[in-house]
C-alpha cells in the first residue's frame, strides 16, 4: 500500500471510563496542537461515574478545522464494548487498532485495515497495567505519524509532579507500543500531515474558553449552582478568579444564583453565572428583573438535551425559545449564541460589554458538544480586547437612576457614591426609582428599556456571510452547527452547487435587516438545527420575510457535515 | 487584604434623617411602622453613612421598607432578598447591609435560602418583620402563624402548624440571633445596633402586628407575650439559647433580647483570605493564566 499523507485525520479512542482513554485523547490533541496542527475534539462521557463507555475523537489537520467530522477514519479499542459501540461505522477503508488479546475477537469487515497490539498484555508485562493506555498510544504515534516529539515533551510534562519513576514507566510503555506496531506491516494510508508552520495556540475546551473571556471581559464576581454540561465553566473560573482578587460563590440553586450577581453587579461589579437548561428555566424570574432594573448580568447557558431533565450529557439546541423569551411580562435582553471554543472567549468578552452598555441581561448560548470540545485556538492576548464599562454619574446636579436619556442609558451609580443613591426595583417606577403605575409611566419606560436595545445590533460584529454573489440555496445556522456547515459547503462548491451561508452569533434582537439581505441574494434557504421545533427558524419567520425550510434533529448528536451535504443535495436535485 | 468598613464612614445624623421622603403605605397602627423607627434610630446611633448603606427586600408589606430609608437600596423578588444581599456584601465587603422582609418572603417561598445565609455567615443583618399573615394579597397563612387564626385561605382555621424562625435560625448557625416586638423601639433599635455591629450574620425577629388581616396577634398580645420574657442565659452557649426559646414555645411565650452570640469567621473574610494566600490582585498578570492552555 501506499504511503499517502491525511492533511485531515481523525482518530477516535474508545474504552471503559477509567482506563485511560480521555489521558490518550488529550496526549495526542496537545501533541498536535504543540507541532502546529489544528486540532478539533469530541467526546463523550457515560453518564455513571466509573465504568461505562467513555470516548474521545481527535480530529487533527493542517487546515482550519471547523466541527468534530463526519466519522472516524482510525478506531482505537481498548475493549469489546468500544468496538462493539462502533461496528457500524468500520467503513471499508477504516483502520482499527485493538486490544488483543482482550474479551472480544474482532470480525474485521472486510476492506477495514487492523491492527492487534496487546496492549493489556504488554503493561501487565512491564508490571504497568495502568499504563495499556501508554501502549495504545505508542502503537497509534507509530501507525499514523502523531508527532512524536511533542508527544514525548507532553507525556513528560503531565506525568512530572508524579515523580521520575512514573515519567520513566509511562514513556517505557509508550516505547512498547511503538515497537509492537513497527513490527507490523502498515496496510493502511492514513498519516498525520506534516504542519506548514508553528503558531502560536491554546488548547481550550469550551467550558474553559468562557471562563477565561469572563476573565479578559474584567470579571470580578461568580455565582453558579453546579449542572451538567456547564459545571466545568465554574470550575475554571473557581481556580482563576482568586488570583484577580475576585469572588465565587457557589450557591444553594440557580435562583440564589442569579440573585446574587444582580446584587454583585448592583454593587458595581462584573458579575456571570453559567447553568444550563433546568437552571435557566429557574432563573427566569430574575432575568426579567435584571431587564426591569436595568442591572447588568451575563448568563453563560450550555445547551443540553430537554425538555424537563432531558438528556443531561448529550447535545441539544433548544434553548432559544428560553433564552429570548423566558421571563415574565414584556421583558427584553441580549442573547449571543457561539460557533466554536474561539467564539467562548470572544463572545464572552462581548457579552460583558453589552450588558455593561445595556444593563440588561445578556445570554450566551454555548452546547453541549462544545462544553466539552478541546480545539486549538489563536493565542488570545488581553491587551487585543476592547472592554466596555458601564457608564457613571459623572456626580454633577440631582441624581436620577432611571432618567430618560436620548439613548435610552441612564448612568449608574456604584454604592458608596455621594448623591448618588437610589433604589434597583422591580416595581414599574419613574426616573427616580419611585413606583409609579400611571399609563404615561409605563408605556415610556418599557419604551425607554426596550429601545436602548436598537442599537445592539451595531455593537456586535455583522452576522458573516459564507460566499458570494447569488446562490441556488443558502443556509442559515447557528451555533456549533456553524461549523458543520461551513464544511459542508466547500464540498457542495467543489461538486459545483451555487451554495452560501450565514452565520448569525447575535440572535436577539434578532439582526433582521442583515437576514432580509441574505435572504435576497438565495433562492432558498435551509436552516438547520439541533432541536424539534425549528426555534431560530420560528424566530427568523417571524421577524423577517424569509421563509427557510427547517431542518431538525434532536438525537443528541451534533450534525455531520454528510447530513448537510446530502440534505442539500436532495433539495436541489 | 482589609476593607475599610462602613463604620469607619461615620456621620452624624439624626434618626429623621435617614427617612427618604417617600410616604409610607402602610396601614394606620401596622407594626412595621415600629420596625421603621427602630431602625433609623439605630442608623443615627451607629452613624452609618448612608451612601455606604444597602438596604435590601423581597416582596411583601414589609418588603416596602427600603423606600422609606435614605440609603442605596434593591427592592428585589419574592423571597430572594437574601442571595441578592449576598451579592452585594461579598461583592463589596465595605458596605453594610441590611435586608427588611417579612415571614412569608423568609420562611415561606424564600425558606431555601435561609440556611445558607446563615451557615456561610454572610455579614450582613437581616431583620424579619413577622406579622404571621400575609398582608400585601390581603389576609393568607403564612408559616408562622397560628392554626387557630382564620384566613382567606383557611376559613375553617389553620390546618398547620407554624415554624418558629428564632429556632430555625438558631439551628442553620446564625452567629447572632435575637427577637424583640416592634412596639419596643427601645429594645429593638438596641438590638439592630448590636446586629450591624455584629461581624457576621445577624438575625432579628421583630414581631409586628397586622392590624387589618390578623385579629390574632395583636399589639397587646405581642407585648404581653414578649414583655415577661427577657431573658438571661449565657448567649454564647447553643444548648441554653435552644432551651430558653424552646421552652417558651410550649408555654407561648415569646422571649426577647439577645438570644444568641457567637463569633466566627464571615464567608467575604475566608475570601479575603483566600485570595491573600493565591496572591491574587486586580492587576494579576491574565497571560499566566492563559499561558496554562498551551499545549
Amino acid at each position: 500500500m501506499q504511503d499517502i499523507t491525511k492533511n485531515d485525520l481523525i482518530i477516535r479512542i474508545g474504552g471503559e471510563g477509567g482506563e485511560g482513554v480521555i489521558s490518550v485523547g488529550d496526549f495526542i490533541t496537545q501533541a498536535c496542537a504543540r507541532a502546529g496542527l489544528d486540532v478539533y475534539t469530541f467526546k463523550t462521557f457515560p453518564a455513571e461515574i466509573k465504568g461505562g463507555y467513555a470516548m474521545y475523537q481527535v480530529r487533527a489537520s493542517t487546515e482550519r478545522l471547523y466541527n468534530q467530522g463526519d466519522t472516524f477514519d482510525v478506531l482505537c479499542a481498548f475493549n469489546g464494548e468500544a468496538y462493539d459501540m462502533n461496528h457500524a461505522r468500520l467503513k471499508p477503508g477504516t483502520a482499527l487498532v485493538y486490544d488483543c488479546p482482550s474479551d472480544f475477537e474482532p470480525d474485521v469487515p472486510e476492506g477495514v485495515y487492523a491492527y492487534p497490539i496487546p496492549m493489556t498484555h504488554a503493561a501487565k508485562e512491564m508490571n504497568n497495567p495502568r499504563a495499556k493506555n501508554m501502549v495504545a498510544l505508542g502503537a497509534l504515534s507509530v501507525l499514523f505519524n502523531v508527532p512524536e516529539a511533542a508527544l514525548r515533551e507532553v507525556i513528560v510534562n503531565k506525568f512530572t509532579r508524579k515523580g521520575e519513576a512514573v515519567v520513566q514507566g509511562n514513556l517505557a510503555a509508550f516505547e512498547k507500543g511503538r515497537e509492537l506496531a513497527a513490527a507490523l506491516p502498515k496496510t493502511d494510508p492514513w498519516k498525520i500531515g506534516t504542519p506548514k508552520s508553528k503558531q502560536d495556540v491554546v488548547v481550550l475546551s469550551g467550558n474553559n474558553a468562557i471562563g477565561l473571556g469572563a476573565l479578559i471581559a474584567g470579571l470580578d464576581f461568580f455565582a453558579a449552582y453546579p449542572i451538567t454540561p456547564a459545571t466545568e465553566v465554574a470550575i475554571y473560573v473557581a481556580k482563576h478568579l482568586p488570583k484577580r482578587g475576585g469572588t465565587l460563590i457557589q450557591a444553594e440553586d440557580e435562583i440564589a444564583a442569579i440573585a446574587q450577581v444582580l446584587g454583585a453587579s448592583y454593587a458595581g461589579k462584573k458579575a456571570m453565572t453559567s447553568t444550563s437548561g433546568p437552571g435557566l428555566s429557574l432563573m427566569s424570574e430574575m432575568l426579567g428583573m435584571s431587564f426591569m432594573s436595568e442591572t447588568p448580568c451575563v448568563v453563560a447557558n450550555v445547551q443540553r438535551g430537554g425538555p424537563s431533565t432531558g438528556l443531561p450529557t448529550k447535545h441539544e439546541q433548544s434553548d432559544l425559545f428560553l433564552a429570548i423569551h423566558g421571563a415574565h411580562g414584556d421583558s427584553g435582553r441580549i442573547v449571543l449564541s457561539v460557533e466554536n471554543v474561539r467564539d467562548c472567549i470572544d463572545l464572552t468578552v462581548v457579552a460583558f460589554n453589552l450588558a455593561e452598555k445595556y444593563q440588561c441581561p445578556v445570554l450566551l448560548l454555548s452546547d453541549g458538544s462544545l462544553a466539552f470540545s478541546t480545539q486549538s485556538v489563536p493565542y488570545p492576548d488581553p491587551a487585543s480586547y476592547t472592554i466596555v464599562n458601564r457608564k457613571r454619574w459623572d456626580g454633577e446636579g440631582e441624581y436620577r437612576r432611571y432618567l430618560h436619556t436620548a439613548d435610552g442609558i441612564s448612568p449608574m451609580a456604584d454604592p458608596g457614591t455621594h448623591g448618588g443613591m437610589h433604589i434597583a426595583t422591580g416595581l414599574e417606577h419613574n426616573e427616580a426609582g419611585l413606583p409609579s403605575y400611571t399609563s404615561d409611566n409605563h408605556e415610556a419606560m418599557q419604551a425607554k428599556r426596550f429601545n436602548k436595545l436598537k442599537n445592539v445590533v451595531n455593537d456586535v460584529a455583522p452576522t458573516e456571510v459564507d460566499g458570494e454573489g447569488e446562490a441556488d440555496l443558502g443556509v442559515i445556522a447557528w451555533g456549533s452547527t456553524i461549523g458543520v456547515v461551513r464544511e459542508a459547503l466547500q464540498h457542495l462548491r467543489a461538486e459545483g452547487y451555487q451554495v452560501k451561508g450565514f452565520y448569525p452569533k447575535l440572535l436577539h434582537p434578532l439582526p433582521a435587516q442583515q437576514f432580509e439581505d441574505f435572504g435576497a441574494t438565495c433562492k432558498r434557504l435551509l436552516l438547520p438545527e439541533v432541536n424539534f421545533q425549528g426555534q431560530l427558524a420560528h424566530f427568523v419567520r417571524a421577524e423577517t420575510t424569509l421563509r427557510p425550510e427547517s431542518y431538525t434533529i434532536c438525537g443528541g448528536m451534533p450534525f455531520t457535515p454528510e447530513m448537510i451535504v446530502n440534505k442539500v443535495r436532495e433539495m436541489l436535485k | 487584604m482589609s476593607h475599610p468598613q462602613a463604620h469607619l464612614h461615620k456621620v452624624e445624623l439624626q434618626p429623621k434623617e435617614y427617612r427618604d421622603e417617600a410616604k409610607s403605605f402602610w396601614c394606620p397602627g401596622c407594626g412595621h411602622n415600629g420596625v421603621l423607627t427602630a431602625l433609623l434610630r439605630s442608623l443615627s446611633e451607629l452613624g452609618v453613612d448612608p451612601s455606604y448603606l444597602v438596604n435590601v427586600s423581597g416582596i411583601g408589606c414589609s418588603s416596602r421598607l427600603p423606600y422609606f430609608v435614605k440609603s442605596y437600596k434593591m427592592h428585589t423578588l419574592h423571597g430572594r432578598a437574601g442571595p441578592v444581599a449576598t451579592g452585594v456584601q461579598l461583592a463589596r465587603p465595605d458596605l453594610a447591609v441590611v435586608v427588611t422582609g417579612g415571614d412569608g418572603d423568609g420562611f415561606s417561598i424564600g425558606g431555601g435560602h435561609m440556611p445558607h445565609l446563615a451557615r456561610k455567615n454572610i455579614n450582613m443583618t437581616y431583620i424579619l418583620m413577622d406579622n404571621h399573615i400575609y398582608g400585601l394579597t390581603k389576609g393568607q397563612a403564612s408559616p408562622t402563624s397560628r392554626p387557630e387564626m382564620k384566613a382567606s385561605t383557611t376559613p375553617f382555621g389553620g390546618v398547620e402548624p407554624p415554624l418558629d424562625p428564632v429556632l430555625y435560625m438558631l439551628t442553620y448557625g446564625a452567629t447572632y440571633v435575637a427577637q424583640a416586638f416592634s412596639g419596643n423601639v427601645k429594645l429593638a433599635s438596641q438590638l439592630i445596633k448590636d446586629g450591624m455591629e455584629h461581624k457576621g450574620f445577624a438575625f432579628i425577629n421583630l414581631l409586628s402586628q397586622c392590624p387589618t388581616f390578623n385579629e390574632l396577634d395583636t399589639a397587646k398580645s405581642f407585648k404581653s407575650a414578649c414583655e415577661q420574657q427577657d431573658t438571661a442565659h449565657d448567649v454564647a452557649d447553643l444548648d441554653a439559647a435552644m432551651h430558653v426559646v424552646n421552652t417558651a414555645k410550649q408555654e407561648g411565650r415569646l422571649p426577647t433580647g439577645l438570644l444568641y452570640k457567637v463569633e466566627r469567621p464571615t464567608l467575604d473574610q475566608r475570601m479575603a483570605e483566600l485570595v491573600e494566600r493565591v496572591g491574587g490582585h486586580k492587576d494579576y498578570d491574565l497571560r499566566k493564566v492563559i499561558d496554562l492552555a498551551r499545549p
